[in-house]
C-alpha cells in the first residue's frame, strides 16, 4: 500500500479543505467561466496519465504526423513565420508604394488586397462598382494594373499571397504574364492564391459562378499549376472568414477542413492524384481573443488533417498531410472606441497564432473598425511580430505550451468535436450539400447570435465598449480613399482598350468561351491567352458568367 | 389603428459582410417589427423599388466596404425622386465618424457604428414613429 | 378616393399603401374593397405552397420569368410566420426573385403570418383583390403548407401548386393525410436529387387512388428542377391547360362561387358578432355573466338565449 495518495485523491482532499476555506469567503467572479467561443473551462486541469505509447500516437514530434507539435522539425528556431501583411488600395501606384514600404520595414512576403469588383470580375467602369472602386483594395482591371503592382519588386524574390477567389484563375494569369515580362520563370514563382470558393458561399460572399463550375476552376488550376508553377500554394483552405461571421473555434476548424475534404474528394474525382496536388493545399486561420483556445485549436486542426489525408484519402507522401497555415488576428475582435487598445488585442493575438505554430501571419492595425490601416498604424501592427519574434522567447523552443494539462485537454476536446461535425457533413453528403442544406449557415448564424446576445447583456466584456467606456474625440489620420479615383481607372481602362489589338482579343475570348462550354478542357492556357492580350478581368469574367450563370444565395436566418 | 411596423434591412454594392445585417434583422424581429431582408448585392435602385412595394417605414442599410458616402445618399435620393421621402433611412457598417455629418446632410438620419446595443436602434425606431 | 384612383393608376406607392391599410385593419378598409371590387375578377391567381426547403421561391422566380416573357403583369405575395413570442418576423422569400425588383411589370409584397393559422394571413385575400384591380394578369401566392392546417391557400386561388422535393421523409406521410387535396397539380422540385422518380410514382399512386373515389381525371404530377430552370415550361404549360380546362367545364366559375360564398358567410358572421357585441355590451358584462352562472343563477344556454331575447324584443326584429 503505498504512503504517496493518488493525485485525483489530493484533489478531493485539497477541494475540501484549501480551496473551501477560500471559496466560504470570497465566492468566484461568475457561476461558469467559458472559453471565447463560450465551452466550460474547469478551475484546475491535471495530469491526464496520458501513456508514452498514447503521446507519440497523439502528440508526437514536429514535423511528424500527426504533426500536432507542428509541421517543420526546427520551427521558428529554423526560420521566423512570414510576416505578410495584407494591404492594397486605390491605384496600382499607390499599392505598388506600400508594398515597397513594408518590403523595406522588413517584411518578408506579399499579401495583396483587390476591391471588391476586381474580386467579383467586374472592371471599374461597370455600373456595379459604384463606389466600390479602390476601397477594399486595389483596383485591377486589366494586365496593365498588374504590371504597375509589381513594378520594381522582383517576383523571384519575392512570395505573393493574393487573397482572390472567384476569378483566382485571372488574377494567377496576370501574376504569371507579369513574371515573364520580368524574366522570371514559372517554375521560380512562390506564392499562393485563396481560391476558396466554398467559404465564400458560406461567409464571405465575394462568389460569382455556382458550385460545380467554380470546382472545375480550382480543378484546372491545382492541374496546371502541379505541372507548370510546382512552387504554387494554389488554395488557402479559409477558417478565418468563418470565425469572423460568428463561428466558434470548433466551428472554425472542422466547417474549413470539411472544406478541404470537399477540394481533395473533387480533385480525385477528376483524375487527379492526391499526392500531386495536396502538398500544395494551405490553410488560413483566424487569431482570436482566447489565447489558450486558439493555441489548442492549432494543434487540434494540425492533426485532425493528418488523420484525413491518411486515413481517408490515402495520402502517402509527408508533405500531403501536413497543414501548413497562414493566420490573421481577428478582425472582428478590434474595437472603433478607444482604438489604441487594439494594439494590445493583436499582440495578445500574435502570441496565440506562434504558440500556435503558424507558417506566416497578418496583424491587423488599430484602425482596423474605422478604416484601412494608416502607414503609421500598419507599422506598429508590423512590429508587433517582430517584437514577439525578437524579444519574448517564445520562438526559442518549439510547441512551448504542449504538456499543458489545460492545453492537451482542450486540443482533445476541439479535435474530438471538430471530427463530430465533420463527421456529421460526411453524412449529408458533403460540404457542397450542407451549404445547400443551410445547414453550416444555421450553425454559423446561431453561434453568432448568442455571441452578441452575450455582449449585448453584459455577460461578455469587450473593454472600451460595453465597460471601461470613455467620452471620445473621433480619431484622427485615418486612410481615405479619393473618391475621384473611379474616374482615373476608367480613364486607364479606355487607354488599354484603345491600344490593344481588338481582333486578337476577341478571338481569344471566343476561344474561352469555347473552352468553358467544354467540361473537360483546362482554362487555365485559354485564360492566359486572353490576359496577355490584354483582355480585361470584367470581360473574361462576364464570359465566363455567360456560360456558367450566376450564384444565388439562399438566407439563412 | 395598431400599425405594424416594416422595416427594410439591406446591403447595397458589393460588399458580402452580412454578420451585422443578419443579427439587427433578427434583433428587430425579436423586437416585434416585421422586417424585409433582401441579403447581399442590392444596387440602390433596387433597394428603393422593394422600400416602396413592401410600405416600409424604415430602410436600414449595412456597408462595411467604405462605399457609403456614395451608396447612402443614393437610396435616399432615389426615395425622393419616387415621392416616399417619408421612409425613413438609417446605416451602419463599417464608417468613420468624421463622415456621419455628411451622410446626416444628405439624409441618413442615424449612423449606428460597430458596438451599437440593439436598445439604441429600437430606441431610435420608436421615437421617430411618435413623431 | 384618392388611393382607389392610385390603386387603379397603377401607382406602385398607392397599392402598397392600400395594402398596408387593409393588413392593418384600417377604418377605411371596407370602403376601398367595395369601390374596388367592380375591378376585380381579371386576374388569375396561383399558389405555391409546399414544406420548407422545397424551392418555392426560386420556383416562383421561374413562373416570373415566363409569364412576363408572356408579356403579362404579374404581382407575388410572400406569406411567412410571425414569431410567436415576439410578433415580429422575417420576410426573406423576396430574396429569389430580387432581379425582378427593377421590372416595372413585377410587385412583390412580403406579408407576414399575424398570427394566423392557416398558410396565409388574413389581410392575404383583400391583398389579391387589390393587385387585380391593379390590372396584374397573374397573383402568385407563396405560402408553408406542411400540416393539414396550412390549406386556406386552396380559398384563394384559382389554381394551387403543391411542391415536395425528394428525401423530405416523414413529410410525406403527413402529406398523404390530407394535405394531398390541396394540390391542383404537384410539383417535384429538385429532380436531379436521389429518389424524385420514386417520389413522383408514390405521388402519382396515391392521387390515383383519390381520383378513382371521385372520378376526377388524374391531377398532373411533373418533374422540374427551378435552381437549373428545367421542366419549367412544361409545368406553365400544365398551368395554364388546368386554367382553360376549369373554364371550359365550368369547374372554374363554380370554384369562384364557392370562394364569394365563403367570404359572405365570413363578413355576415364577424359584422353578426361585432354588432352583437356592441349591442350586448359583451366585453364589459362577459364578467358578471360568469359570475352569475358560477353563483347558480342561470346556466350558459339559458343566459345567452334570455339575452338574445331581450335583444330581438328590444329592436322589435321580430
Amino acid at each position: 500500500m503505498s504512503e504517496y495518495k493518488t493525485i485525483n485523491e489530493k484533489k478531493a482532499d485539497w477541494e475540501e479543505s484549501t480551496l473551501k476555506k477560500v471559496l466560504d469567503r470570497f465566492p468566484e467572479q461568475q457561476e461558469e467561466f467559458v472559453t471565447g467561443s463560450g465551452h466550460p473551462v474547469e478551475r484546475l486541469y491535471l495530469p491526464s496519465g496520458i501513456s508514452e505509447e498514447e503521446y507519440i500516437k497523439k502528440i508526437g514530434f514536429p514535423g511528424e504526423y500527426p504533426y500536432t507539435r507542428g509541421v517543420q522539425p526546427t520551427m521558428y528556431r529554423g526560420r521566423f513565420w512570414t510576416m505578410r501583411q495584407y494591404a492594397g488600395f486605390g491605384t496600382a501606384e499607390e499599392s505598388n508604394q506600400r508594398y515597397k514600404y513594408l518590403l523595406e520595414q522588413g517584411q518578408t512576403g506579399l499579401s495583396i488586397a483587390f476591391d471588391l469588383p476586381t474580386q467579383i470580375g467586374y472592371d471599374s467602369d461597370d455600373s456595379m462598382s459604384e463606389g466600390e472602386v479602390g476601397k477594399v483594395g486595389v483596383a485591377i482591371d486589366s494586365l496593365k494594373d498588374m504590371e504597375i503592382l509589381f513594378e520594381g519588386i522582383p517576383l523571384d524574390k519575392v512570395s505573393t499571397s493574393m487573397t482572390i477567389n472567384a476569378p483566382a484563375a485571372v488574377l494567377l494569369a496576370m501574376y504569371i504574364a507579369v513574371a515573364e515580362k520580368q524574366g522570371v520563370a514559372r517554375d521560380k514563382l512562390r506564392g499562393t492564391i485563396q481560391n476558396d470558393i466554398l467559404k465564400e458561399y458560406i461567409a464571405r460572399g465575394t462568389y460569382i459562378f455556382p458550385p460545380a463550375p467554380s470546382m472545375r476552376l480550382i480543378n484546372n488550376i491545382f492541374e496546371f499549376c502541379s505541372k507548370e508553377v510546382p512552387k504554387w500554394n494554389t488554395i488557402s483552405i479559409s477558417g478565418y472568414h468563418i470565425r469572423e461571421a460568428g463561428s466558434t473555434a470548433v466551428q472554425e476548424i472542422a466547417f474549413t477542413i470539411a472544406d478541404g475534404i470537399e477540394y481533395v474528394r473533387n480533385a480525385i474525382g477528376v483524375g487527379l492524384d492526391v499526392d500531386s496536388f495536396a502538398g500544395r493545399l494551405s490553410f488560413f486561420f483566424n487569431a482570436h481573443n482566447d489565447l489558450l483556445e486558439e493555441v489548442a485549436k492549432y494543434r487540434a486542426a494540425r492533426r485532425i488533417w493528418a488523420r484525413v489525408m491518411k486515413e481517408k484519402f490515402n495520402a502517402k507522401k509527408e508533405k500531403s498531410m501536413m497543414m501548413r497555415f497562414h493566420t490573421q488576428t481577428g478582425g472582428s475582435t478590434l474595437t472603433a472606441q478607444q482604438p489604441d487598445n487594439n494594439i494590445v488585442r493583436v499582440a495578445i493575438q500574435t502570441l496565440s497564432a506562434t504558440l500556435g505554430g503558424t507558417q506566416s501571419l497578418h496583424t491587423n492595425s488599430r484602425d482596423e473598425a474605422l478604416a484601412l490601416p494608416s502607414q503609421e498604424s500598419v507599422m506598429i501592427a508590423l512590429r508587433t511580430q517582430q517584437i514577439v519574434a525578437n524579444e519574448s522567447g517564445v520562438i526559442s523552443t518549439i510547441d512551448p505550451l504542449a504538456g499543458s494539462y489545460y492545453i492537451e485537454a482542450i486540443t482533445d476536446r476541439i479535435a474530438s468535436e471538430a471530427w463530430d461535425y465533420i463527421e456529421k457533413i460526411e453524412t449529408m453528403g458533403g460540404m457542397v450539400k450542407a451549404i445547400e442544406k443551410g445547414y453550416v449557415q444555421k450553425e454559423i448564424q446561431d453561434s453568432a447570435y448568442r455571441y452578441q446576445r452575450d455582449v449585448e447583456d453584459g455577460n461578455r466584456i469587450v473593454v472600451g465598449v460595453n465597460k471601461f467606456t470613455v467620452e471620445e474625440e473621433p480619431p484622427k489620420g485615418l486612410l481615405k480613399v479619393d473618391p475621384s479615383l473611379r474616374t482615373v481607372q476608367v480613364e486607364k481602362l479606355a487607354r488599354v482598350k484603345g491600344e490593344r489589338n481588338n481582333v486578337a482579343v476577341t478571338a481569344s475570348l471566343k476561344a474561352l468561351k469555347k473552352g468553358a462550354e467544354s467540361e473537360d478542357e483546362n482554362l487555365m492556357p485559354l485564360i492566359l491567352d486572353a490576359v496577355k492580350k490584354y483582355a480585361t478581368l470584367g470581360e473574361i469574367s462576364g464570359i465566363l458568367r455567360e456560360v456558367f450563370g450566376e450564384f444565388q444565395e439562399s438566407i439563412v436566418l | 389603428m395598431a400599425k405594424t411596423v416594416r422595416i427594410l434591412v439591406a446591403k447595397p454594392g458589393l460588399d458580402g459582410h452580412d454578420r451585422g445585417a443578419k443579427y439587427i434583422a433578427r434583433a428587430l424581429k425579436d423586437a416585434g417589427y416585421e422586417v424585409i431582408y433582401t441579403g447581399i448585392r442590392q444596387t440602390p435602385e433596387s433597394i428603393v423599388v422593394t422600400a416602396i412595394q413592401e410600405d416600409v417605414d424604415f430602410v436600414g442599410l449595412s456597408l462595411l466596404s467604405g462605399a457609403h458616402n456614395e451608396l447612402f445618399p443614393k437610396v435616399v435620393e432615389l426615395l425622393r425622386e419616387k415621392d416616399a421621402s417619408d421612409i425613413i433611412v438609417f446605416g451602419g457598417g463599417v464608417i468613420p465618424t468624421e463622415d456621419i455629418p455628411f451622410l446626416k446632410e444628405k439624409g441618413i438620419e442615424a449612423v449606428f457604428t460597430q458596438g451599437t446595443p440593439i436598445k439604441e436602434i429600437t430606441d431610435f425606431i420608436e421615437k421617430r414613429l411618435e413623431k | 378616393m384618392d388611393l382607389v384612383d392610385k390603386v387603379q393608376s397603377g401607382s406602385i406607392r398607392g397599392i402598397a399603401r392600400t395594402i398596408s391599410l387593409i393588413e392593418n385593419n384600417s377604418p377605411q378598409k371596407e370602403d376601398i374593397i367595395d369601390e374596388l371590387y367592380p375591378h376585380t375578377g381579371n386576374a388569375m391567381v396561383w399558389g405555391i405552397t409546399g414544406p420548407p426547403g422545397a424551392g418555392k421561391s426560386t420556383l416562383v422566380d421561374c413562373l416570373i420569368k415566363r409569364e412576363r416573357k408572356q408579356g403579362r403583369r404579374v404581382a407575388v405575395i410572400a406569406i411567412d410566420p410571425s414569431s410567436p413570442h415576439s410578433g415580429g418576423a422575417i420576410l426573406g422569400d423576396r430574396v429569389r426573385m430580387q432581379k425582378h425588383s427593377t421590372d416595372e411589370g413585377v410587385y412583390i409584397r412580403s406579408m407576414a403570418s399575424r398570427g394566423h393559422l392557416g398558410g396565409v394571413s388574413v389581410a392575404t385575400g383583400d391583398a389579391v383583390k387589390i393587385l387585380d384591380a391593379a390590372r396584374y394578369d397573374t397573383i402568385i401566392i407563396e405560402t408553408i403548407g406542411v400540416g393539414q392546417t396550412e390549406v386556406e391557400i386552396i380559398e384563394l386561388c384559382d389554381i394551387v401548386l403543391l411542391v415536395l422535393v425528394p428525401g423530405m421523409g416523414d413529410e410525406i406521410q403527413a402529406m398523404k393525410a390530407g394535405v394531398m387535396e390541396v394540390g391542383d397539380i404537384f410539383v417535384i422540385n429538385k429532380k436531379n436529387r436521389d429518389g424524385a422518380d420514386r417520389l413522383k410514382t408514390e405521388v402519382e399512386y396515391v392521387l390515383g387512388i383519390k381520383n378513382a373515389l371521385t372520378g376526377e381525371e388524374p391531377n398532373p404530377v411533373l418533374l422540374a428542377s427551378s435552381k437549373l430552370d428545367e421542366g419549367i415550361d412544361e409545368l406553365v404549360e400544365a398551368i395554364h391547360d388546368y386554367l382553360k380546362k376549369a373554364q371550359a367545364t365550368g369547374r372554374f366559375e363554380e370554384k369562384r362561387r364557392v370562394r364569394i360564398e365563403k367570404e359572405v358567410l365570413k363578413i355576415f358572421s364577424s359584422k353578426v358578432h361585432e354588432l352583437l357585441n356592441i349591442h350586448l355590451n359583451i366585453e364589459n358584462n362577459l364578467g358578471e355573466w360568469i359570475s352569475s352562472i358560477l353563483n347558480g343563477e342561470t346556466a350558459p344556454y339559458k343566459l345567452i338565449k334570455s339575452k338574445l331575447n331581450r335583444f330581438v324584443k328590444e329592436n322589435e326584429i321580430i
